[in-house]
């Protein structure tokens, strides 16, 4: 009987079916109440300085694998940028997030530790540390950057770094 | 102690009871000069202009913007008309780049429609539209700031060195040593300086002498021990000491904490610019203004969280220009 056997290109359609997919942190607009994503970028370790020159070096102190940003606009104008910093550990991404002042923020209930300090909310969920920062200092774009916090958190739960 | 700051009328006053040449100081130097305010014998002047009612509807309004520039620039040269400030800042068939600060993106950054009047006053001083470069280290944050990159030829460029690239040999002087970007030292005959003001994390303050670390390929080496003195001696850089004209401060927000990334927690509505040929003067009263700030908002100062600007005075020690208070005529308009 003659055996079958497959040709290097059903084994390699194959391997890159079964590669898990790459880490991807940012929701879609049917995710996020409608933002649309347009640029993203990644940086890591060795290049964040290209990205946060200055302050780049908290991070590196505390541990960081790489950072991933993405902007974002919602179809009421407002425009929002997110940065996911992966670090090496939960405990990097807590160091990091309890360095910052505290001071006008309220605690909001997303990640396992999050603050809103109205147009800017940070947190972070296992070694993801994540920032949102929006642009207009509207009502809208208030509540639009929270529902964009929680597509990324709930992201976050379903794909891990 | 910081003496009281003169009011426009004070400073013209001043100037009227002062005859001859010398009349309101560096508003009497000569055309295409670089900057030597830190040398001279005379206070180093920082003109600090604002406008309560700069915005509308958030943003800055682009005409009363253009009125409060022009406002700067004729109470610092000590003129009745803007053109005739530039044109002691630049001389028609001068290459002028324009140093932004685009590194926080959107929110921090210098804002484009303060280049884009910059660019107008140049213009009517007698710059060609193709001989202006709005520039900074990458074209990437150029665009997160708002900038559109433009490398036509026959118009205004703006481009990040990235594409326009650096020098292949090292440039130093003390502890600094670096690739010098060909936007300073090919391609710009004068540069006008154009930082925010703003906190850093590291070196306390970022105002005029730091933004020229968007001048060099390795800025990053230069953030231990607070950056000193590693500001000052990138500043020292010859053709940076050569070339840089004027600084204009992009003080329309503040921000006076978590820099130099955007934080809009912990930034406020200045609504001003700040003019100064001595970088060095132009650093130590933003520094001031941040201090007053943090102050007002119940905030340590830099000194107390290890943050504070000590490049500052070393700037001032390699003659840059001047950091002590009494050797600083603040002028507000």
């Amino acid at each position: 009987m003659r055996r079958k056997i497959a040709s290097p290109g059903v084994l390699l359609a194959v391997l890159v079916a079964c590669r898990p997919a790459a880490f991807d942190p940012f929701p879609s607009g049917a995710e996020a109440a409608g933002w649309t994503k347009s640029r993203t970028r990644t940086f890591e370790a060795s290049e964040l300085w290209r990205y946060l020159n200055g302050d780049a070096d908290r991070y590196l102190a505390a541990g960081i694998e790489r950072t991933l940003t993405a902007d974002y606009r919602h179809p009421q104008g407002a425009e929002a940028v997110v940065d996911v910093h992966v670090m090496s550990n939960g405990e990097a991404a807590r160091r990091i997030l309890e360095s910052e002042s505290a001071a006008g923020s309220q605690a909001i209930g997303v990640g396992e530790q999050g603050r809103s300090y109205g147009l800017s909310v940070i947190f972070r969920r296992e070694r993801c540390l994540v920032r949102l920062t929006a642009y207009e200092d509207t009502a809208v774009a208030r509540a639009a950057l929270m529902e964009l916090a929680r597509a990324v958190d709930a992201r976050l739960q379903r794909r891990r770094p | 102690m910081w003496p009281a700051p003169k009011t426009r009328r004070e400073m013209l006053g001043g100037c009227l009871g002062l005859l001859g040449t010398q009349a309101c100081g560096q508003g009497r130097e000569q055309t295409g000069k670089p900057a030597t305010a830190g040398q001279s014998a005379g206070p180093s002047r920082v003109v600090v202009a604002r406008e309560p009612a700069l915005r509308s509807g958030g943003s800055a309004d682009s005409k009363r913007l253009a009125a409060l520039l022009d406002r700067a620039m004729q109470a610092f040269f000590g003129v009745d008309k803007p053109v005739e400030a530039w044109r002691r800042v630049v001389r028609p068939g001068q290459v002028v780049g324009l140093k932004v600060n685009c590194l926080a993106g959107k929110g921090a950054s210098t804002h484009p429609i303060l280049a884009e009047i910059i660019c107008e006053r140049l213009q009517e001083a007698g710059i060609r539209a193709r001989d202006i470069l709005i520039w900074d280290r990458l074209s990437d944050d150029l665009e997160s700031a708002g900038f559109r990159i433009a490398t036509g030829r026959d118009r205004i460029r703006v481009m990040g060195n990235d594409l326009l690239g650096y020098e292949d040999e090292l440039t130093t002087w003390g502890s600094a040593g670096s690739l010098l970007a060909k936007a300073l030292t090919q391609i710009s005959d004068a540069v006008i300086n154009l930082p925010v003001l703003k906190d850093h994390g590291i070196v306390g303050v970022t105002l005029a002498l730091k933004n020229l670390f968007g001048a060099v390929h390795n800025p990053n080496k230069y953030h231990p021990n607070a950056g000193d003195p590693y500001v000052a001696d990138v500043y020292m850089l010859p053709p940076i000491r050569r070339k840089v004209r004027l600084a204009i401060c992009d003080a329309i927000d503040g921000q006076y904490e978590g820099g130099p990334s955007y934080m809009p927690q912990w930034s406020w509505p200045f609504n001003g610019l700040l003019v100064a040929r001595d970088p060095v003067a132009l650093d130590r009263t933003g520094w001031q203004i941040i201090e007053e700030e943090r102050a007002r908002r119940g905030m340590k100062p830099l000194r107390e969280v290890g943050r504070e600007p000590r490049w500052i005075r070393t700037a001032a020690r390699h003659g840059i220009g001047a950091d002590d208070p009494n050797r600083i005529e603040r002028i507000e308009v």
